[in-house]
């Protein structure tokens, strides 16, 4: 009864062509938007930004890029891994070498530009191959992309290590220093990327990635190029994934080696997709949600519980109901936690009444 | 620099052999199920760590007693609600008394072998062929399990979710793995020699080194690559597989049982993880990275086809050498030239290799053509 | 009915973080994390040395009923030798107890590095002793880094001390080839300055040899370091890396007496599963070697006889172990240093790292807490933040290890430099401002 779009009449094109044609939807999300640009840094604590809020939201923005080439496009990507360090290692070096340009936004959008470059790049095997071929050669960019920038000096200014740091980063003249400042900065950028996320999958380029995923052969002949279908997908996930990569970088580690990017993050966020819902934004933040917060939970619940027991044995139940989990919920909704999401929104209309 | 060359063209030959050996396990499953199994990787872990755990010291094994109870009270929760399930559906559907007679018995010799091997676990060390028999038996009841709580759920089901299930399997084998038996590093002592033999002294200075341990380990990773040939091509079963992977349908139509078949399949790929566990735990010891090597496997799969078992036979091989040549002729040359740290450039030369190979052949060497309509 | 379940197990998950809270904080204790491992690919390592500091702390407790009265809570956190879980765990760990964190020990260089950015915001020190930055020493630019009892760059160079010394003087290394076989970390990055240094002072050419992570798959470097024949090879690897370089190096026929490892690389967990193909085999010590000492009498006494102890009591006198013990311990003695000037309380991060960089363990206190035969005294001071640069060679010769020289002192002259050079770099790329050590006292 909560969620009952009668009485909602649309009259032009615009109305019914909005994101969110329906008001509880359009509010639901405002509040969400509001809660977390304003409530959230009133209430949080540093351990809930920096281990909780801002891996899931930057995390949520590279599951969204995986998402626009596996779910929308039919594209099975295990490279990602390779892609945010592109988008780190390109941030850095222009953070670093142009020491004029110390604003995060410019900074950030270079580092998604290099990923959408290397994206193209390591795109071009899938016009040939496909499905599973295609999951694993993706794996070539993701191993070649880890050596390349532990090996190749320049790129990490020939710090011995290979390890690179960056401070001091500002905004147009805002300094971001406190977990708070990076939150609200992740926030704004996860907000602003998703509209346009949002925007391309519903417009004329999502419709043909769709058109691909569905069948390539039949959308071909209906006109559209495979090729280029294809290598937008691949450059617009890359640029989400770069973007989302240079602030991992740069907001959540601080300082990073390219083992930050290895491929358990691209398995990590291939989960996050999967778990979420192929061919769902929303999916994409459940998902980030759902493998951000089950390992710290897990690994926290005994203690919260008064249960004490061995730290080895406590690591290997969290790997345990972990993998027990993500069986779990693929065997009750293999179409991921949006659809549950969505089951529950029907069951809302007519709940509490039964008719 | 011929020397050399041989002698690298050789170790990475051998070292292909192995990686084969790994890829066999994923070929098998894919052609039967079209499941493309991550959780091979951690089949071969879990599998060489039973191995060397039953076969180890008892003062070895001490420590993680009190895991291993908590392990199988988890495991005995776990199977106690899977036949309560089972119990309740037969109920439901008001089937006969035998049913239920089998799970009981079922049930019973469950925990007649649990108890027996409990006991005789705390016994001490087992001679090897024991535990060997014993990680087998396991191997085939992982393999019921897997069938019955996540495959048989997701039937038609699209690959990548099946894939995804089988990494949830491999996060749950890498857990229960290491609860189970410890995160030690443990060794496996099968007798492979160690000390390397020259070859040709008098033809290379130096002479051609050969690692015997290799050697063997390719040995018996190419008899069992016979073997399941034969498997395949001759028995009964084997043709029943070989319908199964043309045509699900058509198989189950002329009476072929598929989940028998799944049931074959998976176990005969847990034998393949315990080879490849038993060879290389005693190549390497047995501990948690040799999981890992599922990665060393997948190029090795798309060069060869994930289909075709030749194909992964001579992909193997082309991949060892390839990697090793490329490491030790190529990497010096890229260093010099790029001026970089270091080498390394094995680790995705494999997949560039492939890739390459991919653009002019898509199903790989040995694939079955993909013939789409629409 | 499904929805209904999920609501009810989310309400508990709430209800359990709510106690969390409500669990009240006993006042007299000091706490203290431990980022270790017991699993994943390093585990083999990770296990003993976890149950050395563990241990100690029980002692501390049970035997002297803490630091001066003042009880210590211990906490692990299983990092897996992974940054991100590691920089997890330390933000999880490092409010707890009425002070927070007295210090904290990363276990694993990559963490070192991350907490390295952290430390001066939480003010809370990194001890990473025997691993961590080398130029970190530099306590006026690293204010919160310890990296006590010697740096990679101490470790290298006494390993190359020890070999001009059996090739009879660095001016014999001419010539020479010199390889290292070393992690793909910043851990095995990190000699590498130190010895193109080294390389350029003494013309011996120097190739370093990146083995991925975890180090399964080194059959190319051994084929590459066989074809290439160099004098000698240093091993820099940790977990099963390095117990596969000493199989292949025996599977290549490279005399194990030329191959020497850092001390992460010459514990037990390296070279038993070689079995046979690493009698020969050399590695750095960190000041102690394995074997029971003064303090494993107290360990007996107090906690392996009642059944309180964390390992088995054979595996007491491994090294790893052994480093685990002389880990906690410095961490307490500092902690004591601390409450001579703070007071016989639970101290905050900040008092604690005037404890550790005030801290001065004479040879008659080392011999009064157990640890002589183990350590060598050590003094910390504000401008070198290592406290001792000492170290010895061992030797496995089949069954166990045994001391084969006598202590390097790693040279000042070499390193102070580089040091100073690294560290300057670093304060200027993120524009720190420098602490004039002349002026603390």
């Amino acid at each position: 009864m909560f969620y009952r779009e009668a009485g909602q009449f649309k009259t032009d094109y615009a109305a019914d062509q909005q994101i969110f044609p329906i008001l509880q939807d359009r509010l639901f999300v405002l509040a969400v938007i509001a809660v977390a640009f304003l409530a959230v840094p009133a209430l949080a604590s540093p351990y809930l930004y920096t281990e909780i809020l801002i891996p899931f939201l930057i995390l949520s923005l590279a599951a969204i890029g995986l998402n626009i080439l596996v779910g929308y496009c039919g594209q099975v990507s295990l490279g990602t891994g390779g892609f945010m360090a592109v988008g780190a290692y390109a941030a850095y070096n222009l953070w670093l070498r142009v020491p004029e340009l110390n604003n995060l936004i410019v900074v950030f959008l270079f580092g998604g530009l290099m990923a959408a470059a290397v994206g193209i790049l390591f795109g071009i095997p899938s016009l040939r191959i496909k499905g599973f071929y295609l999951a694993v050669a993706t794996l070539a960019s993701q191993f070649f992309l880890d050596w390349m920038f532990a090996r190749v000096k320049w790129l990490t200014n020939h710090t011995p290590s290979g390890s690179v740091a960056v401070g001091h980063l500002e905004v147009f003249g805002w300094h971001i220093d406190t977990p708070a400042d990076r939150y609200l900065l992740i926030l704004g950028i996860v907000v602003v990327a998703t509209v346009v996320a949002k925007n391309l999958v519903r417009g004329h380029i999502g419709r043909s990635w769709m058109a691909i995923r569905d069948m390539d052969i039949a959308a071909e002949i209906i006109g559209f190029r495979p090729l280029r279908t294809k290598l937008t997908a691949f450059a617009v996930s890359s640029f989400f994934i770069g973007v989302a990569g240079a602030m991992w970088g740069f907001l959540r580690l601080g300082s990073w080696e390219p083992l930050a990017f290895d491929i358990n993050r691209s398995f990590q966020i291939l989960f996050m997709v999967i778990i979420g819902g192929l061919g769902s934004l929303l999916g994409s933040f459940l998902g980030a949600a759902f493998i951000v917060l089950v390992p710290i939970v897990l690994n926290q619940l005994p203690g919260w519980l008064g249960v004490r027991m061995s730290t080895a044995l406590l690591s290997h139940l969290e790997f345990m109901v972990f993998g027990a989990m993500i069986v779990f919920f693929l065997i009750v909704e293999p179409h991921g936690l949006a659809r549950l999401w969505s089951v529950a929104k029907e069951k809302l209309r007519l709940w509490p009444f039964p008719h | 620099m011929l020397g050399p060359f041989l002698e690298t063209l050789i170790g990475g030959l051998l070292t292909g052999v192995l990686y084969s050996l790994v890829a066999l396990g994923f070929v098998l499953i894919f052609k039967a199920s079209g499941v493309f199994n991550f959780a091979q990787g951690a089949m071969v872990l879990f599998a060489a760590l039973t191995v060397a755990r039953l076969a180890g010291e008892i003062d070895n094994k001490e420590v993680h007693l009190a895991n291993f109870v908590v392990a199988a009270a988890i495991l005995g929760v776990a199977l106690a609600l899977v036949g309560w399930y089972c119990w309740r559906e037969y109920v439901a559907r008001g089937s006969g008394a035998p049913e239920r007679r089998k799970i009981q018995m079922l049930a019973a010799l469950g925990a007649i072998v649990g108890g027996g091997a409990a006991w005789l676990y705390g016994k001490g060390a087992w001679p090897m062929w024991l535990a060997i028999a014993a990680t087998a038996a396991i191997m085939g009841l992982l393999a019921y399990a897997i069938e019955r709580l996540v495959l048989r759920h997701l039937v038609n089901q699209e690959g990548i979710i099946l894939f995804m299930a089988t990494l949830g399997i491999a996060y749950f084998l890498d857990g229960f793995g290491q609860t189970l038996w410890g995160s030690d590093i443990y060794t496996i002592n099968l007798g492979l020699p160690k000390d390397p033999i020259f070859l040709l002294e008098g033809v290379f200075p130096g002479g051609l080194l050969v690692d015997p341990g290799d050697l063997v380990a390719a040995v018996i990773a190419a008899a069992l690559v016979v073997v399941l040939a034969i498997f395949f091509q001759t028995t009964r079963v084997g043709r029943a597989l070989r319908a199964v992977a043309d045509d699900h349908a058509a198989a189950q139509s002329v009476g072929i049982p598929l989940k028998t078949i799944w049931l074959i399949v998976w176990t005969v790929s847990g034998f393949v993880a315990l080879a490849a566990g038993l060879i290389w735990g005693a190549k390497l010891g047995v501990q948690f990275s040799i999981s890992l090597i599922a990665l060393k496997a997948l190029p090795v799969l798309i060069l060869g086809g994930f289909t075709s078992v030749p194909g992964a036979i001579v992909g193997g091989l082309i991949i060892g050498a390839g990697e090793k040549l490329s490491e030790v002729f190529l990497a010096p040359i890229l260093i010099r030239a790029f001026d970089l740290a270091g080498g390394g450039i094995e680790n995705w030369f494999a997949y560039v290799l492939a890739l390459v190979f991919l653009l002019f052949r898509p199903q790989g060497l040995f694939g079955e053509r993909i013939i789409e309509r629409v | 009915m499904r929805l209904r379940t999920a609501a009810l197990l989310g309400a508990a998950i709430a209800a359990a973080g709510l106690t969390v809270a409500a669990t009240a904080q006993a006042q007299n204790e000091q706490f203290i994390p431990g980022l270790i491992y017991r699993t994943g690919a390093y585990a083999p390592n990770g296990i003993p040395f976890a149950n050395g500091v563990a241990d100690y702390y029980a002692l501390v407790n049970e035997r002297d009923g803490g630091i001066n009265g003042v009880k210590i809570v211990y906490e692990e956190c299983d990092t897996g030798y992974a940054t991100d879980r590691g920089v997890e765990c330390y933000e999880r760990l490092k409010n707890k107890g009425p002070t927070g964190a007295a210090y904290v020990n990363p276990l694993s260089t990559g963490i070192t590095f991350a907490l390295t950015e952290k430390a001066p915001v939480d003010k809370i020190p990194v001890i990473s002793m025997g691993y961590g930055r080398s130029e970190s020493r530099d306590g006026s630019v690293f204010q919160w880094n310890f990296p006590l009892l010697g740096t990679y760059w101490s470790a290298a160079d006494i390993i190359m001390q020890h070999i001009a010394l059996k090739e009879g003087g660095f001016d014999k290394l001419k010539g020479k080839k010199i390889v290292l076989v070393y992690h793909d970390s910043p851990y095995g990055k990190e000699p590498i300055a130190l010895l193109e240094q080294r390389a350029k002072m003494h013309g011996f050419t120097f190739t370093p040899m990146p083995v991925t992570h975890p180090g399964v798959e080194q059959k190319a470097t051994w084929l590459q370091i066989r074809q290439n024949r160099p004098d000698y090879v240093l091993l820099w690897g940790w977990g099963i890396m390095n117990s596969t370089s000493i199989k292949e190096a025996a599977a290549v026929g490279f005399p194990r007496e030329k191959l020497f490892g850092v001390w992460w690389s010459g514990a037990e967990p390296d070279v038993r599963p070689a079995e046979g193909g690493a009698k020969g085999y050399h590695a750095a010590m960190l000041q102690h070697g394995s074997g029971q000492f003064g303090v494993h009498a107290d360990l007996k006494k107090y906690l392996y006889d009642k059944g309180k102890g964390a390992a088995k009591w054979d595996e007491t006198g491994e090294v790893l172990y052994n480093r685990g013990l002389v880990n906690a311990m410095l961490g307490v003695e500092s902690i004591r240093k601390a409450q001579t000037k703070f007071g016989n309380k639970p101290l905050t991060g900040e008092q604690v790292r005037w404890g550790i960089e005030n801290l001065d363990l004479s040879a008659a206190r080392l011999k009064e807490l157990g640890f002589e035969g183990m350590l060598q005294p050590l003094k910390v001071t504000c401008s070198d933040h290592e406290g001792t640069r000492a170290g010895r060679i061992q030797q496995w010769d089949g069954a166990k290890w045994v001391v084969v020289s006598d202590w390097y002192q790693s040279d000042d002259k070499v390193i102070k430099p580089m040091v100073d050079a690294a560290a300057k770099k670093y304060a200027d790329e993120k524009k720190l401002s420098v602490r004039d050590c002349s002026k603390e006292g």
